[in-house]
C-alpha cells in the first residue's frame, strides 16, 4: 500500500493533502472510514493477546514483525473509526525502520482534524496503539535479531 | 427549568448546539448549588466542627442543615443517619468492609443481581474473598427485569446479606426493591440499595422501603461531584466499627487507646469535603422543592418518546425493555459499533454514553460488547430526542 523509498514524514504530509480536500469534519470521518476499509485484512491467528492493544471500547489489534532492517505491521479493529485510525498509523509507518517508527513525528494526526482522538482519556485506542508501535519498534532497533511481537515467531506466522 | 442549568447553554466543536444526554453518568447543576458552593468559598471557608470562631460557626451551621436537608429529602429518622462519603462507591465499601466483612465467614453467602455497577459488585467479591464468604448472582430475564423466583429462591437459602440497585443505570429498569425487601427482612436478609440512579428520578424514603443502607452519589442528583451519603439504620450504622482514622471521629485519643465519637462523625474521618456537603445540601433542597407529579410525568414523556423514535429506526434494537424504567435509553445496532455510532454523536453535539457502564457482567449476560445509552433528566425535551434520531440518521448514512 505504501511506498516504501517514502519517508514516515513524506507520508503524513501525502495524507495531511488528501485530508485537507475535505472541508468538514464529516468528509474527513468518511474518508478516515474509508482509509479503514482499505487496510489489508489481517489474518485472524494474528488476533491474539499479544497484539492486542488495551484500552479501547472496540477491539484492536496490532501486528508488527521486522522485515530485514525494517518494520512491518498490519492491524484491525471492529470499530470502523478505531480501524481507520489504525489504517492511519499503518500507512505512516508500515515498512520503515524500526529506528525511524521510533521516533517518528505523528502530529499529522491533529493537522488532519482528528487531534480529539489523541487524548489517552478517549478510550479509542490511538494513544495506546501509539504507544505500543514505539515500545515495539524500541525493542526491534535495539535486537539485531529477527523479531516480533511476543506471540508470533516471523512476519510469516 | 432548562435556564437553572447553565451548562446546557453552550455548543461543543464551535457552533454545534449540546445536548446533554449523559445523566446516568452525572447530572448538570443547577444555579442554585453552584451559587451556594462559592457562597461557601468567598464568605464561609473555615473548618468545620473544631473552630470557636464566627466563621467556623457558619461552616458548620451550613455543613449540618445540609445533612438535614438530605435526611428531609429521604425521610431518614434522623440526620445522625445520614453520613458523607466521597460517593456511593465508598458508601458501598464502607457497608462492605465494615458491615459484612467483620460477620462473613466461609458458610455465608451475599447476594447481588446480574445488572449491578460494577460498585456494587467489586466491594462484596474483596469481603468476600478476604473471608472465604461466596457471593452468588440473582439472575436476570433478557428484558433486563429480575427473575423474581429465581431471587426468592436465593433469599430462603442462609443468605447473609442482599446488595442491590434501585435502578439500572445501563438499562434504567426500576426495581421493586421495597417488596424484595421485604421478603428479604422474612428470611432474615439485610438488604443494602445502591441508589446512585434513582435519586434524581425518584422519591425516596429510606423508612417506606424499610432499607437497611441506601447509597447514593451527589452528582447524579444535581449536586456536585465527590460527595455522597451512606444512610443506615440506627442500630446498624452505630454497630460498625470506624472505617478510617482520622480527626473528627474521635472523641478521645491518647496512646494507650482511643475512644470514638458518636454518630455520625464516627464514620467521617479527617476534615470533609465541606463545599461538596454544602452543595449536595442545595442539590437536596432543590430535589426536594420540585412538583414531582410534574417531573414524573415530564420524564415518562420523554422517555416513551424516545423509545417510539428509537424502536422506529430500522436496524436498532432497544436493550432492556422492562415495564418499569426510568429516563435510561439503551440500545445496539446491528452492525454498527456502539463506539463509532458514539464517536459521530459526539461531533454532532450529543453528549451520550457508549460502551459497557462499568456493568461487564450484564454485558456478557447479553451477550453485547456495549450499547449506546441515552440517559434523560428533567431538563431533557423531546426536542433532545429529535436531535438524537437525526444523528442516528447521519450515524447509519456514515456506516451504513
Amino acid at each position: 500500500m505504501a511506498d516504501a523509498s517514502s519517508t514516515i514524514d513524506e507520508r503524513a504530509r501525502a495524507i495531511v493533502d488528501d485530508f485537507s480536500l475535505f472541508d468538514d469534519w464529516i468528509g474527513r470521518y468518511e474518508y478516515l472510514i474509508e482509509i479503514g476499509k482499505k487496510l489489508p485484512p489481517m489474518d485472524d491467528a494474528l488476533k491474539t493477546d499479544a497484539t492486542r492493544i488495551h484500552g479501547c471500547q472496540s477491539k484492536v489489534w496490532i501486528h508488527t514483525a521486522r522485515d530485514r532492517d525494517r518494520m512491518t505491521m498490519q492491524g484491525d479493529s471492529d470499530a470502523m473509526i478505531t480501524k481507520g485510525l489504525a489504517g492511519l498509523l499503518i500507512r505512516v509507518l508500515d515498512d520503515q525502520p524500526p529506528e525511524a517508527v521510533r521516533e517518528a513525528d505523528l502530529s499529522f494526526i491533529d493537522d488532519i482534524g482528528m487531534r480529539e482522538h489523541l487524548s489517552s482519556t478517549r478510550n479509542n485506542g490511538l494513544h495506546s496503539m501509539i504507544e505500543q508501535i514505539r515500545t515495539r519498534a524500541a525493542r526491534l532497533a535495539e535486537s539485531a535479531e529477527p523479531a516480533s511481537d511476543s506471540a508470533v515467531s516471523s512476519s510469516n506466522a | 427549568m432548562r435556564g437553572e442549568f447553565p451548562a446546557l447553554h453552550q455548543s461543543v466543536y464551535e457552533d454545534t448546539p449540546l445536548v446533554y444526554l449523559d445523566n446516568a453518568a452525572t447530572t448538570q447543576k443547577p444555579q442554585v448549588v453552584l451559587d451556594r458552593m462559592a457562597r461557601y468559598y468567598a464568605h464561609e471557608n473555615s473548618n468545620v466542627h473544631r473552630g470557636v470562631h464566627k466563621l467556623s460557626q457558619d461552616a458548620t451551621d451550613a455543613f449540618e442543615e445540609a445533612r438535614q436537608s438530605v435526611a428531609d429529602l429521604i425521610n431518614a429518622p434522623s440526620s445522625d443517619q445520614v453520613i458523607f462519603t466521597r460517593g456511593c462507591t465508598e458508601s458501598l465499601n464502607l457497608v462492605a468492609q465494615t458491615f459484612a466483612r467483620p460477620q462473613l465467614g466461609p458458610d455465608d453467602t451475599v447476594v447481588v443481581t446480574h445488572m449491578e455497577h460494577h460498585s456494587n459488585i467489586v466491594p462484596w467479591q474483596m469481603a468476600c474473598e478476604a473471608t472465604g464468604a461466596t457471593l452468588k448472582v440473582w439472575p436476570i430475564h433478557d428484558d433486563g427485569t429480575l427473575d423474581m423466583e429465581a431471587g426468592r429462591q436465593l433469599l430462603a437459602e442462609e443468605t447473609f446479606l442482599l446488595a442491590m440497585g434501585h435502578v439500572s443505570n445501563a438499562l434504567g429498569t426500576i426495581h421493586p426493591v421495597a417488596s424484595i425487601i421485604d421478603t428479604a427482612h422474612a428470611h432474615g436478609v439485610p438488604v443494602v440499595i445502591d441508589g446512585a440512579q434513582s435519586m434524581a428520578h425518584l422519591p425516596v424514603d429510606v423508612q417506606a422501603l424499610d432499607a437497611d443502607f441506601y447509597a447514593f452519589s451527589g452528582h447524579k442528583m444535581f449536586g456536585p461531584t465527590g460527595i455522597g451519603v451512606l444512610y443506615g439504620k440506627y442500630d446498624l450504622l452505630d454497630g460498625l466499627p470506624p472505617y478510617h482514622g482520622g480527626g473528627d471521629m474521635i472523641d478521645e485519643v491518647s496512646f494507650d487507646g482511643t475512644t470514638y465519637a458518636d454518630l455520625p462523625h464516627r464514620l467521617e474521618a479527617g476534615t470533609p469535603h465541606i463545599a461538596g456537603v454544602i452543595g449536595l445540601g442545595a442539590a437536596a433542597r432543590f430535589v426536594r422543592e420540585l412538583d414531582h407529579e410534574a417531573v414524573h410525568a415530564h420524564e415518562e414523556d420523554v422517555l416513551q418518546y424516545a423509545h417510539e423514535q428509537l424502536a422506529a429506526i430500522d436496524g436498532l434494537r432497544l436493550v432492556g425493555t422492562a415495564p418499569e424504567k426510568t429516563s435510561v435509553c439503551s440500545f445496539v445496532f446491528d452492525d454498527i459499533h456502539p463506539y463509532d455510532a458514539g464517536t459521530i454523536l459526539d461531533r454532532l453535539g450529543l453528549a451520550v454514553r457508549t460502551g459497557h457502564h462499568c456493568t461487564q457482567p450484564l454485558m456478557e449476560r447479553l451477550d453485547l460488547p456495549g450499547t449506546i445509552r441515552a440517559s434523560f433528566a428533567l431538563y431533557n425535551t423531546r426536542q433532545d430526542v429529535d436531535r438524537l434520531v437525526e444523528g442516528l440518521d447521519r450515524v447509519q448514512t456514515m456506516f451504513g
